[in-house]
């Protein structure tokens, strides 16, 4: 299964646009990607089947607008645009799941604007920081590198699928750029430390949350699971054998009906 | 003509085990394990007297430039060497070449106008300013820039510093990263309108515009040599016939290692190891620390990936621990050998991709002091005055150099 859609948004004062991939049935879900860029994936097919989902491109990095970012210059900026992008999708109160940059942004919106966020879940979220943690900043990182850090067993099918590039060496070299730029882009609002001020905000979330995270996750430690369920009133954190930072995939069998049974009940 | 000397300012006595030791020679290196601050007093004065040797020796300009935690090159305010090296010349007709303090990330960037303007009164005038957009190694890891918005900081910043240096009257700066409610520094430069601005580059058609835009001189500082410099100098002369711009020289710089010595022979005898040192553990860095994502804008990222050039580039960096000297000579990534040598090989280069203003990076890697200034004296003896009249039957103007040391210099 794929996305049905995909509708053109535009906000900010008419600032910035950007693309959202729509598909499945239900109440709404909006979907926050990370920092290597949204794609359509299984977990994604997995949330279409109880919601409707809407997963916008953060601005700037939707096929063929590079220059959409321009205006959104930091992480409040940002939320603003999210909610307005909500707007324009006519949402309301809606369900949200974010991972690893798009985990901070989902819990960013719920603290800036309680009401619009029903539930969250996020998978792997940066946003808070603690100094005697381990992170590693995957923007450092070569390819192999990083694979050993987000997967828990690099070699495995699910990272291998995650990982392939295009076999065509145009739509590698496109690939590669995208990926680039969605990197770029998302730095902005997190660079150099992701720490942007959510623990001054994360009081703010009433949201029913889930804190998802993978326990061999060598880029940012698991431990921060609990500093989410400690810091937000109605929160609960699962950190899951097995898997590292993209446990939605690694760990697919547990997580989507895990998901499915929290947004559902 | 113009022929500047070059200096990077490195860590000269790096341990034979560094890079299998190491992570980096850049951000990460532990300077408990690797240096002693006695040892670098050393190294920053040797620094001072190789420069000021060369000035007195010929060389039209002496270039200082700013690195961050990086071993290969560590002086965090240029401005520093420079104030030294202005002092320390005013009796020579010589330009003090800042290559310079990096724009996005010194905060505020209006000190960089008023260290500039400093730097040009201590001189009589002397300063040319080159205005780097800098490294990712500097302005994102060690300086915490985020990678986007460095480019958006360094033209906010330059934009700044030259109102700064020539409004007449006080003014208010609302940017988007700078404010500041009340400038009017003190003091300005000596040179009218301003000091001459240089802008490094390594090929982005970005770059290209901006420096067209401002009629500002670009200069491409690698350490890949001419062969390699020659695609993106021929693209700059192309870029400049389509924006309409003359093909003067002067417009572009470009630098290039040299080691001289009495004979070809001689010159693999005494420099080899010092090279060796310099493109093993100098340029130890990992691959992706060179271009973080969003370093680049948009179009010079799809350029670069689409035309194969980005990883080109990368594979010829990985490769340099495999060349030999004979490589490095004949790929004239060094110019190195006899005074005939390196004169016939740097005037085809000269020529070949354009250039009025050379810098010439003299002392390599772990080259001691002592044979640093034999090849400076060399090159100022024997190969520097045979470069100086190359572009003068063609009568341009260097606009790009101060204006009171444009003629030729009288050693």
């Amino acid at each position: 299964m794929a996305h049905a859609e995909v509708r053109d948004v535009e906000v900010w004062g008419g600032q910035a646009r950007t693309q959202v991939l729509v598909g499945g049935d239900g109440p709404p879900l909006l979907y926050l990607h990370a920092v290597l860029g949204l794609t359509w994936d299984p977990f994604l097919d997995s949330l279409a089947e109880h919601h409707t989902v809407y997963a916008p491109y953060l601005p700037g990095t939707a096929p063929g607008d590079p220059d959409s970012h321009k205006a959104i210059e930091d992480v409040s900026d940002l939320t603003l645009v999210y909610d307005e992008i909500c707007d324009a999708l006519g949402l309301g109160a809606t369900a949200v799941v974010g991972h690893s940059f798009g985990g901070m942004m989902a819990t960013e919106l719920a603290a800036t604007f309680p009401s619009r966020v029903s539930k969250l879940v996020t998978l792997c979220p940066i946003g808070l920081w603690n100094e005697t943690r381990a992170w590693s900043n995957p923007y450092l990182l070569e390819l192999p590198e990083l694979a050993a850090k987000v997967f828990a067993d690099p070699a495995g099918p699910v990272a291998q699928a995650a990982l392939a590039m295009p076999a065509d060496p145009e739509a590698a070299a496109e690939a590669m750029i995208a990926m680039h730029w969605t990197m770029g882009v998302a730095g902005k609002y997190w660079w150099p430390i992701p720490d942007r001020g959510l623990s001054k905000r994360i009081h703010r979330v009433t949201a029913p949350t889930l804190v998802i995270w993978g326990e061999q996750d060598g880029l940012i430690d698991p431990a921060y699971a609990q500093d989410f369920a400690r810091l937000i009133s109605n929160c609960r954190a699962e950190v899951l054998p097995n898997a590292a930072h993209v446990p939605q995939l690694e760990r697919f069998d547990v997580v989507a009906p895990m998901v499915k049974q929290f947004l559902t009940s | 003509m113009k022929v500047s000397m070059f200096h990077l300012m490195p860590h000269r006595e790096l341990p034979d085990d560094f890079t299998e030791k190491y992570k980096s020679v850049w951000v990460t290196p532990p300077w408990h394990e690797l240096a002693d601050p006695e040892r670098i007093g050393q190294f920053y004065n040797w620094t001072f007297d190789e420069l000021i040797h060369g000035a007195e020796m010929g060389f039209d300009g002496i270039c200082t430039n700013e690195h961050h935690q990086n071993a290969y090159g560590f002086m965090p305010n240029p401005n520093l060497m420079g104030s030294v090296l202005a002092r320390a010349t005013n009796h020579l007709d010589v330009a003090i070449v800042q290559m310079g303090s990096t724009l996005p990330s010194t905060q505020p960037a209006i000190r960089i106008a008023e260290e500039y303007a400093m730097l040009d009164c201590i001189s009589g005038g002397r300063l040319v300013a080159g205005m780097p957009a800098g490294t990712s190694m500097d302005a994102n890891q060690c300086m915490g820039i985020a990678p986007i918005e460095q480019r958006d900081r360094y033209y906010e910043a330059h934009d700044l510093i030259l109102k700064a240096w020539q409004s007449k009257e006080i003014f208010s700066w609302n940017g988007k990263y700078l404010q500041l409610p009340s400038v009017n520094i003190w003091p300005r430069p000596i040179q009218n309108p301003h000091p001459p601005v240089w802008i490094p580059g390594l090929g982005s058609l970005s770059t290209w515009k901006f420096t067209a835009k401002h009629n500002h001189n670009y200069c491409m500082l690698s350490f890949f040599g001419s062969q390699m410099g020659k695609r993106v100098m021929d693209g700059f002369w192309n870029f400049a016939d389509e924006e309409g711009l003359d093909r003067n020289p002067y417009r572009a710089g470009f630098a290039q290692l040299v080691c001289v010595a009495d004979t070809d022979a001689q010159a693999e005898k005494l420099f080899k190891e010092h090279i060796r040192y310099f493109f093993d553990k100098c340029m130890h860095v990992p691959m992706p620390w060179w271009g973080l994502p969003g370093h680049q804008d948009y179009q010079s990222l799809a350029n670069g990936v689409r035309s194969g050039m980005a990883l080109k580039q990368l594979e010829i960096m990985a490769n340099f621990k495999n060349y030999s000297y004979k490589d490095f000579v004949d790929k004239d990534i060094v110019i190195a050998g006899s005074p005939a040598t390196v004169r016939d090989k740097l005037v085809g280069a000269v020529k070949d991709l354009r250039i009025g203003n050379l810098m010439i990076l003299q002392q390599i890697g772990s080259m001691p002091h002592e044979l640093t200034k034999d090849s400076i004296s060399l090159f100022c003896a024997d190969v520097l005055p045979k470069l100086r009249d190359i572009w003068d039957d063609e009568g341009w103007v260097n606009h790009w150099w101060p204006e009171k040391l444009r003629g030729q210099r009288a050693v």
